[in-house]
């Protein structure tokens, strides 16, 4: 066995360490543990004379352990990793010992924080008698990626990946891309018309030749690790035949049966037989089986579209015999791009909706300013009169402890936004908002709140308590009366107006759970996905591999969706360029030979690296997958499981250490 | 529960009346926390701005009258709302709609201004009396310039010396100058705020009318509400003369050399900035350097001058109307010129005149301190 030569440096951190630590001491005492054979103290070592002085050592005397005493490892472990490398040691025989937060920081007693730095080191060093070099493995990386929903945000991402000639699998549950933005008339502040600067990207979508795009389709199972991952989709049948069909909707035309069409928010009827809009993409039908009456009588009744398309594209085969389709694809990236949905404001029947017919919600009042949309854009009210008085009413379950606790972020601007809508199109009627903070914050958002101020729209500071048709005086006979406390002026007011808009607020798709559990990523308290740092890294999430874009991982407007969305493109792209990945190495294994097969740890591994091999009925850990938390070691009950770098004998070395 | 419904017929009022800019006031309460009145009294300026924005005004409550227009928070508005406007449209509403009542003196002044065309309900041969003895001609076409000295130096016995001043230093001087006859009225400029409009715009057309076929080109005053409404408001309703405030006269002559102060007057002045010399027309030079150009003067500052000069609590019809102990604003500013140790509080506006002798008087600091008008000092140090 070869000698274990250890070198122990003793960081000052300017004072922060050394003003209550005695590191000199800490030195001393260092020097005298058996096989260290070098201490110093020196006042920052992570500068780079303090990388330099630890190179030095390493060959001057030979050094084959290196312990660090310092501030945390989440700060500077990796710096002293590298320079170890950099000297011919392997990284895994360097140790790194916090005596900043858990000694300096922590108390003032100069004695007790000196004893315990003593204590800590004494540990490190005992523990590193146990520390082995691990091998550093690389694994090629699948340049291909999945992006999973096809709202602006998968949108951006996919055409900036397959623009620089890589292949992206865009899965859509819908029959269209689109998402939000295709419903919304303009975009604030700037009033852009949201369906013309979309429309181009999704036909660029559609035409890519490096996107295949899977509508109405949606991921079932994913495995693998990042780099190699393997994803399950189903393509849900459309009972038409895609390849056949050129999207002239004479079968749309002619389907006699009806139901609330989803895209116009059920305020118009699609048919069973349908295109959702008609920029969709792609422009292919789709046939509801619920809806469709050939389908549901097994062929005895209808058929009107069988008989109306020319093109082929729907036959008694397609219509009774098409199933859906499960294809598999191989992927080294995953993007996750899913969206939002909005809160269900009938949880709030002060709000009075679906009670009234007046009160509406925001992304419904998008649907009747459309050109395109139920009303052909005319402001009207469900008898077909224009509003004079509209009162648009914030933070509908937003910023409320009995709903949602975040702020939506998007509200108050397309509040602002269908303010002017309605200022543009019926000067005359009045306009309230009821806000509690007007929360304007992006570029030109200060600029168009002010425009609309001088619009003329009234802003009402309070939080509305009701919505109700009940009058107490002739002015509001046949009103919405909106209640609330001005909270500017301390007085409570009753509002009579035609129509109420509700900005309810923005809430993860209802099946965020689910599809954060098949993707092997957390979800924060808000319900939306867990990015790794909510700072500096909002983009990744924990499991290598797989990104964030868009309103999945917050509330957000369209500027802040793409730029995350472009984000996450250009990760994707950096691990694509770079080619392989780097696995950890301070991984667990098990010994064969020890596992009873009991699977106790198979369901424990937060990342899904465990597997159990049915042939052998012994679980396995994926190395890639794996990274190395020791959960599995913790609990397997017949002790097979080795968390490299935490094995038992360094752990009780260090325990020991301590009791002592 | 209180119950308020939006008054939409008086808000449409008030929009229409002047008050446009208010629909940009966000409410952050910036210009209540500038209103010289919180330093006196609670006076919410924010609350009001938001009720004039609703229709929900307290058109009946003494808040409607308190504003003395000192543009204090006009000038650090960040949404640029025109504050005075919409407190002039508000009152507006009230004096024209006969929805809240109008405070009895300023009922009082607004009805001789009506009447008479002064507020002291003076009768109007008596405006130019203060003149007899002092050889002042007659405005007559080709003068040079007309000299208009605001209603309360024309009648006020104290205020008196202020027009007497200019005559002497403008005789002394030799300068071709008149004053106009006894059909001149009121300027009109502090009415207006008070709400009367109509009123404002009888007074302004006669004057107009009066200035020009008297063939006027140039008018100086002693007013800086005269010169206010002469320069910023008569020019829409057709009324265009060049308008100087006297400091500015007095100070252009000094620069020409042709007025020299030689006699000493060794004391401690300390100047009063007008808020519709400063904050309204932005003049804040010109009279300091006519008392620093008057040998022995030492000029001293108040802590808040210039910009942000504290208001005499004349502006805005307040002048007619009572203000309790207590809450007067010159009063506030004697302390702090008597903690300066000033001998003299120069002034350079007839209201400011008026407030600064009574809170001398009322203070018994007549001993100690003296108020007077630039324009006398400059007569006796000429
Ligand atoms: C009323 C209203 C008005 C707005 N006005 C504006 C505005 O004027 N300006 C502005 O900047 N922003 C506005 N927004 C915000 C804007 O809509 C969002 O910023 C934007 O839509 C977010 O895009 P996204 O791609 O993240 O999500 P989404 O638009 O929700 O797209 C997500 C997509 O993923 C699909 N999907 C979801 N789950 C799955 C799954 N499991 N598998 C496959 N596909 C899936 C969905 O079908 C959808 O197509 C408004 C929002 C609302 C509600
Ligand atoms: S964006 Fe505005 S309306 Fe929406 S939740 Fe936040 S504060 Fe409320
Ligand atoms: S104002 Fe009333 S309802 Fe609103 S947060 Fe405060 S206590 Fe709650
Ligand atoms: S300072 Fe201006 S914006 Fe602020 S409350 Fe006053 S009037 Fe409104
Ligand atoms: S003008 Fe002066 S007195 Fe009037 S509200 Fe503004 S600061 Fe107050």
């Amino acid at each position: 066995m070869e000698e274990i030569r250890i070198g122990v440096y003793i960081c000052h951190c300017g004072v922060n360490i050394a003003a209550t630590v005695d590191v000199a001491e800490v030195a001393r005492y260092a020097g005298t543990l058996p096989g260290v054979v070098l201490s110093r103290d020196y006042v920052f070592m992570c500068s780079d004379p303090g990388q330099d002085l630890i190179r030095k050592d390493i060959k001057e005397y030979n050094l084959n352990r290196v312990i660090v005493s310092s501030c945390s490892p989440r700060l500077h472990e990796l710096t002293f990793r590298r320079v170890c490398e950099s000297a011919g040691l392997n990284r895994y025989l360097f140790e790194m010992v916090n005596i900043r937060e858990q000694c300096s920081w922590t108390n003032e007693d100069k004695e007790a924080n000196t004893e315990k730095a003593k204590a800590l080191v004494d540990a490190a060093v005992r523990r590193v008698h146990y520390q082995e070099p691990l091998e550093i493995k690389d694994a090629p990386y699948n340049p291909n990626t999945l992006i999973v929903g096809g709202g602006i945000a998968g949108i951006q991402a996919a055409l900036e990946i397959a623009n620089s000639e890589h292949k992206v699998y865009l899965v859509e549950r819908e029959p269209s891309i689109g998402g939000h933005m295709i419903q919304l008339d303009k975009t604030f502040p700037t009033l852009d018309c949201s369906q013309c600067i979309l429309t181009p990207k999704m036909s660029e979508v559609g035409s890519h030749p490096y996107i295949e795009l899977l509508t109405y389709s949606e991921v079932e199972e994913v495995s693998g690790y990042v780099g190699n991952f393997k994803a399950k989709i189903r393509k849900k049948a459309r009972h038409v035949d895609v390849s056949k069909c050129t999207g002239c909707a004479v079968c749309m035309q002619k389907c006699p049966y009806k139901t609330d069409s989803e895209f116009e928010l059920g305020l118009a009827k699609r048919k069973a037989a349908y295109i959702p809009f008609p920029q969709a993409v792609p422009n292919v039908a789709t046939v509801d089986p619920n809806i469709c009456i050939y389908i549901k009588s097994e062929g005895k009744k209808c058929g009107a579209c069988i008989k109306s398309c020319e093109a082929g594209a729907i036959t008694a085969e397609t219509l009774l015999h098409q199933t859906d389709e499960i294809i598999e694809v191989e992927v080294g990236s995953i993007i996750l791009a899913t969206g939002f949905t909005t809160m269900d404001p009938k949880l709030i029947p002060q709000y009075g909706y679906g009670k009234y017919d007046n009160v509406i919600t925001g992304l419904e009042f998008e649907r009747i300013v459309s050109p395109t949309g139920p009303t052909g854009g005319k402001i009207q009210l469900k008898d077909g009169k224009e509003p004079e008085s509209v009162a648009i009413v914030h933070c509908v379950g937003s910023r409320d402890k009995n709903y949602h606790e975040y702020c939506s972020r998007i509200c108050c601007m397309y509040a602002l936004k269908q303010a002017n809508y309605i200022k543009e199109e019926l000067p005359d009627a009045d306009v309230y908002q009821l806000y509690i903070d007007m929360r304007c914050f992006g570029d030109g958002y200060e600029e168009f709140y002010n425009r609309l101020s001088s619009a003329g729209v009234n802003f009402v500071r309070g939080k509305v308590a009701q919505v109700t048709d009940q009058a107490i005086n002739d002015e509001e006979a046949g009103k919405l009366i909106v209640v609330a406390e001005d909270t500017l002026l301390g007085r409570m007011l009753r509002i009579p107006v035609d129509m109420v808009i509700l900005c309810n607020a923005v809430e993860p798709q209802a099946d965020a759970g689910e599809v954060a559990k098949r993707f092997t990523i957390n979800r924060k308290a808000t319900g939306f996905f867990l990015e790794r740092h909510p700072k500096l890294d909002p983009v990744a999430t924990p499991t290598e591999g797989t990104f964030v874009a868009g309103c999945c991982q917050s509330p957000k407007d369209i500027p802040d969706t793409v730029a995350q969305a472009s984000a996450a493109a250009a990760r994707v792209l950096s691990l694509i360029s770079k080619g392989r990945i780097t696995l950890e190495a301070a991984v667990s294994v098990i010994d064969e030979e020890k596992c009873s097969g009991c699977r106790i740890c198979n369901l424990l591994c937060p990342y899904g690296a465990i597997s159990f091999i049915e042939d052998e009925k012994k679980s396995r850990i994926n190395e890639a997958l794996c990274k190395g938390c020791g959960t599995c070691g913790a609990a397997c009950p017949s002790g097979a499981i080795t968390a490299r770098h935490f094995t038992n004998e360094q752990i009780l070395a260090q325990v020991e250490a301590l009791v002592s | 529960m209180e119950v308020l419904s939006p008054y939409k017929e008086a808000t449409d009022v008030i929009l229409e009346a002047g008050g446009e800019p208010l629909k940009l006031c966000y409410q952050c309460g910036l210009c209540t926390g500038i209103c010289p009145w919180n330093l006196v009294r609670s006076f919410l300026v924010r609350r009001i701005m938001h009720e004039a924005q609703l229709g929900a005004v307290d058109f009946g409550g003494e808040d409607v009258w308190t504003c003395v227009t000192c543009r204090a928070c006009v000038q650090r508005c960040p949404r640029g709302v025109e504050i005075i406007d919409v407190m002039r449209a508000i009152r507006r509403a009230v004096a024209s709609m006969g929805i809240g009542v109008v405070p009895d003196a300023l009922r009082i002044s607004a009805k001789n201004i009506a009447g008479v065309g002064n507020p002291l309900g003076e009768v109007p041969e008596k405006r130019n009396d203060w003149a007899k003895d002092l050889k002042v001609k007659q405005f007559a076409s080709g003068t040079e310039i007309l000299y208009f000295p605001c209603c309360i130096p024309s009648y006020d016995p104290d205020v008196k010396t202020v027009a007497r001043s200019v005559a002497t230093i403008f005789n002394k001087l030799k300068i071709d100058y008149g004053i106009i006859g006894t059909e001149a009225k009121c300027c009109g400029e502090s009415i207006r705020k008070a709400g009367q409009e109509d009123t404002f715009q009888s007074l302004a057309q006669n004057n107009i009318n009066l200035f020009t076929s008297s063939g006027v080109k140039t008018v100086v005053v002693s007013s800086p509400h005269c010169y206010h409404t002469f320069k910023n408001e008569y020019p829409e309703l057709g009324g265009k003369f060049e308008v100087i405030h006297i400091t500015q006269y007095l100070a252009s002559l000094i620069d020409e050399g042709k007025l020299k102060l030689s006699k000493k007057i060794n004391k401690k002045v300390v100047y009063s900035d007008p808020c519709y010399l400063g904050r309204h027309n932005d003049i804040y030079d010109e009279p300091r350097k006519i008392l620093q150009s008057i040998p022995g003067v030492e000029l001293i500052e108040f802590p808040d001058a210039r910009e942000n000069g504290l208001c005499c609590g004349g502006g805005g019809g307040r002048i007619w109307m009572d203000t309790p102990k207590g809450e007067r604003f010159s009063d506030i500013r004697v302390e702090q010129a008597a903690a300066k140790g000033a001998d003299i509080v120069a002034i350079a506006c007839p209201y400011c005149f008026l407030n600064y002798r009574d809170s001398v008087l009322s203070m018994g600091k007549a001993e100690t301190m003296q108020v007077k008008d630039i324009v006398e000092l400059v007569a006796e140090a000429i």
